[in-house]
């Protein structure tokens, strides 16, 4: 369906990548925020609660990061598409939730606006390292849904995404921005509301005495009944049936988590979002993400005026990973090079995808700025050697 | 400082349809002291955010002029508060400097010096159309403020039109740093 | 099979079953132990409320206390340990015409999950918090709690605790809740009766039932049966409506202080709100209707 055009503020603005954000989620049609001051992410929500009013949205500055993501989840079982917004330190304590909206099968989205790491780190600069917290952040086996702007624009534009993508498969999505794109301002035009596609709460149609709400009958997404319709349904954080009623048995937690995992892992191809330049002959590909993928352009322009083949993967969304691409390519090129602002994170995913056949070479900056273009070209000259 | 950046960048990349990244000095410094923007104007895709060595520095005070002065080209241009920076300038950099803070008093209110600086600026760099940066203030300023900030604008301008005329011209592909 | 559960009840039924899963039963709780009990009351609070109760909600968190979203006939929630007010919170302020109810055990809302609980009653969310305090952590096997009287044993202060207790209904009446109470699983009518109002008030009301352990806590004390508790509730706790917070803390195997302590009426988060936004908004402000925020096709 074409979004709710109250949230949609359609023109061309200067604006940067954390006010693109929540642009993004309102157009996205978000109604529901709960968040906790964190730098550098609270201009989301700084810009959500001065429109929010005026646009049907309710937000609330909650006491901490766990109420916060408790807050979304709770809020997205009335049907309202939700978010909340942090960096690292609040990221980490939010998985406790974002585990319980993996079990629940709750529709909703976290932002992290990532700085540098661990710890306090460097609160008011960038950072890629929460990459592989994003995977695997949450106890127990449950597969993630991860996206990564490069840019403002790309800020907003991918928030229509990351809502739509959490609808679908009834998961949270994470929206991994970066302090650089979250403080870059640039021009960000924002369309008609008609251009704007949202995939609405998809309400089961089942009598409610009939209703089961884990019932998955072939698919891989249960049907959703929200609150206060008449259902009287449970659900839980514990192992469950399809009725939603714990099951402490090897047999329930196998089918369950089987298909937590199943319904992203299986449909990878299907969700996967990358754009490819020069990929086709190259014998060098890069595989990039956020801030990163801009700087290392400037990296590949270098490289190819000394005359290397080199293409890119540019990933926007991460997670789940483009696994059938990369290997696909490792048959055909010599090297991967793998440039992010952490010690080594998607590199690892590379290198696991390309199984040996050829090296995947970790350009890493340690946070606190991007990289040196000169140092992704001269990564690049190495592998094409 | 942060609002003039937010200007330029906005005339640029709105109103006269190039490239413009602007990145502000984030953490303490954006809470009373002294504080910066960076600004990228391009022709084509910014790659690169940030600035090592900005092709022009506009310095409204004699604290950020000592933090930031080493960072400016060599064949850079040094635009300043008269009364408050004493330039000690490179062979090969230019300055042009304005009264910002006088006129903006002259004006009733010593808040709007950034934008008679700003003025002044886009007259001396030329890199957006007078009236991109005009227009780029009219829709920035808060509601209320728009003749005072306009009369600044132009009061900017003005200076730099009897001071220096046609003797500065810009150029497109412009790093500009702003400190006070 | 889910059994589907008629609102007619006949003879051979209990009367609240419409009110519970009967399809879960039996539960987990122990005999003598009093949660069931305040289950049981509360359902008849319901029922004789007359509220439509496809628009209540329960949310519980983890524990003995956090098993009861699961066995009531409610949409239910059972959540992550201590975060049962802050989802009850997002649940509340996603559909603003829901009533909804917190269950929780001691441990759950005021050990792990105390800032939400004092953030709550400042704010005066609109929702019911029904605390069972049952002096321990029951579940994981008779651990210390922010409950347990001084010198009361427990399997983390096997000689005895030495930590200050919460007075939990002055932690509540302090941090601005709208109504307090508090009374033992052995109160039936008056907790009921207490249920019932409290449903029909508006702002964070919070009752408190006191029903320590009777498997862990009576062993761990040499406190005898679940009956010799139940016993020790008709001599010692005593009915003082109105009465100060501040003189209601819980000794070992002293005087508990029962009665509805505050009953006021204050604006809810959500009335501030509305009325905040309308009058620096005036007609640019839209609330999100009561139905909710969600967008529909």
């Amino acid at each position: 369906m074409k979004t709710d055009p109250l949230g949609v503020l359609t023109g061309e603005h200067y604006l940067d990548g954390d006010y693109a954000c929540g642009e993004g989620a309102m157009a996205a049609g978000c109604r529901f925020v709960a968040g906790y001051p964190i730098t550098p992410s609270t201009e989301v929500v700084e810009r959500i609660s001065q429109r929010f009013p005026m646009i049907g949205g309710t937000f609330i500055q909650m006491e901490d990061e766990l109420a916060s993501m408790a807050a979304i989840v709770g809020a997205s079982w009335t049907g309202v598409k939700s978010m909340t917004v942090t960096s690292g330190p609040g990221f980490s304590l939010m998985m406790e939730n974002i585990g319980l909206a993996a079990m629940m099968e709750t529709p909703c989205v976290v932002v992290n606006v990532q700085r540098g790491g661990p710890s306090t780190g460097l609160p008011t600069m960038v950072g890629q390292a929460d990459m592989m917290q994003a995977r695997w952040g949450s106890h127990g086996d449950y597969e993630i849904i991860a996206l990564c702007p490069e840019s403002p624009q790309e800020a907003f534009d991918l928030m229509t995404d990351a809502f739509n993508l959490a609808e679908e498969y009834r998961t949270p999505v994470l929206f991994m921005m970066d302090e650089c794109v979250g403080h870059m301002t640039e021009k960000v035009v924002i369309p008609d509301p008609d251009k704007i596609d949202i995939v609405p709460r998809k309400l089961t149609r089942a009598k409610p005495e009939e209703y089961k709400p884990y019932l998955v009958n072939g698919n891989m997404i249960p049907e959703f009944a929200r609150a206060g319709d008449g259902y009287k349904f449970h659900t839980t954080g514990l192992t469950h049936d399809e009725k939603g009623y714990p099951v402490m048995s090897e047999e329930c937690q196998a089918v369950l988590v089987k298909r937590l995992v199943d319904k992203i892992r299986l449909n990878a191809d299907e969700i996967a979002k990358y754009k490819e330049d020069g990929v086709d002959g190259a014998d060098v590909v890069l595989v990039t993400y956020g801030i990163t993928a801009r700087v290392a352009r400037m990296g590949i322009d270098l490289a190819r005026k000394k005359g290397v083949k080199v293409g890119v993967i540019r990933l926007q969304i991460v997670w789940p990973f483009p696994e059938k691409r990369i290997r696909e390519l490792a048959g055909k090129i010599k090297a991967f090079v793998v440039p992010e602002i952490n010690y080594g994170q998607i590199v690892l995913e590379v290198e696991r995808c390309a199984a040996g056949k050829v090296p995947a070479i970790l350009v890493s900056h340690m946070g606190g700025g991007v990289h040196n273009p000169e140092d992704i070209r001269d990564a690049i000259l190495e592998a094409a050697k | 400082m942060v609002l003039s950046g937010h200007i330029i960048g906005h005339a640029c990349a709105i109103n006269a349809g190039m490239h413009a990244t602007m990145i502000q000095s984030f953490g303490p410094e954006a809470r009373g002291s002294a504080c910066s923007t960076t600004l990228v104007v391009s022709d084509t895709e910014v790659l690169y955010p940030y600035i090592q060595r900005p092709d022009i520095f506009v310095v409204m005070s004699s604290e950020g002029y000592n933090q930031y002065r080493d960072e400016l080209k060599d064949d850079g241009i040094l635009i300043y508060e008269k009364d408050l920076v004493h330039p000690k300038l490179k062979k090969g950099q230019a300055s042009y400097g304005i009264t910002s803070t006088r006129i903006a008093e002259s004006l009733g209110r010593k808040i709007v010096q950034n934008i008679v600086m700003l003025g002044f600026f886009g007259s001396v760099t030329k890199i957006a159309p007078r009236e991109a940066l005009r227009e780029a203030v009219l829709s920035s300023v808060p509601a209320g403020t728009e003749e005072l900030n306009l009369k600044a604008f132009d009061a900017g301008c003005e200076y730099f039109d009897k001071e220096f005329g046609d003797a500065a011209k810009g150029k497109s592909g412009k790093k500009v740093k702003a400190g006070t | 099979m889910s059994k589907v559960i008629e609102r007619t009840i006949d003879a051979t039924e209990h009367p609240i079953s419409p009110y519970i899963r009967m399809d879960r039963m039996p539960h987990i709780w122990c005999p003598t132990c009093g949660i069931g009990t305040v289950v049981k009351c509360y359902a008849t609070a319901l029922d004789e409320s007359g509220i439509d109760i496809n628009k209540v909600s329960i949310v519980s968190g983890i524990g003995c206390t956090g098993r009861t979203a699961g066995y009531m006939n409610l949409d239910g929630f059972h959540t992550t340990h201590g975060r049962a007010v802050p989802f009850a919170t997002g649940l509340k302020l996603g559909r603003p015409e829901l009533l909804v109810t917190v269950f929780s055990g001691d441990g759950d809302l005021v050990g792990i999950g105390g800032n939400h609980f004092i953030h709550a009653a400042r704010r005066n969310i609109d929702l019911l918090v029904i605390l069972i305090n049952n002096f321990i952590y029951g579940m994981t096997g008779g651990q210390n709690a922010p409950t347990t009287p001084i010198t009361a044993k427990t399997s983390t202060m096997p000689f005895g605790n030495f930590e200050r207790p919460f007075n939990i209904p002055h932690l509540a009446a302090s941090c601005g809740a709208s109504y307090v109470a508090r009374y033992t699983s052995l109160h039936v009518r008056r907790m009921t009766k207490a249920f019932k109002e409290a449903l029909s008030r508006k702002g964070f009301r919070f009752i408190e039932i006191v029903t320590p352990c009777s498997t862990l806590y009576a062993r761990l004390n040499k406190l005898g049966t679940g009956l010799n508790l139940i016993n020790y509730y008709e001599k010692s706790s005593e009915i003082r409506n109105g009465v100060d917070t501040r003189d209601i803390d819980i000794s070992f195997q002293d005087k508990i202080i029962c009665g509805k302590f505050i009953d006021e009426e204050r604006p809810t988060f959500l009335d501030m709100m509305h009325d905040h936004y309308k009058r620096t908004l005036g007609d640019r402000y839209v609330p999100m209707s009561n139905e909710g925020g969600m967008i529909r096709e």
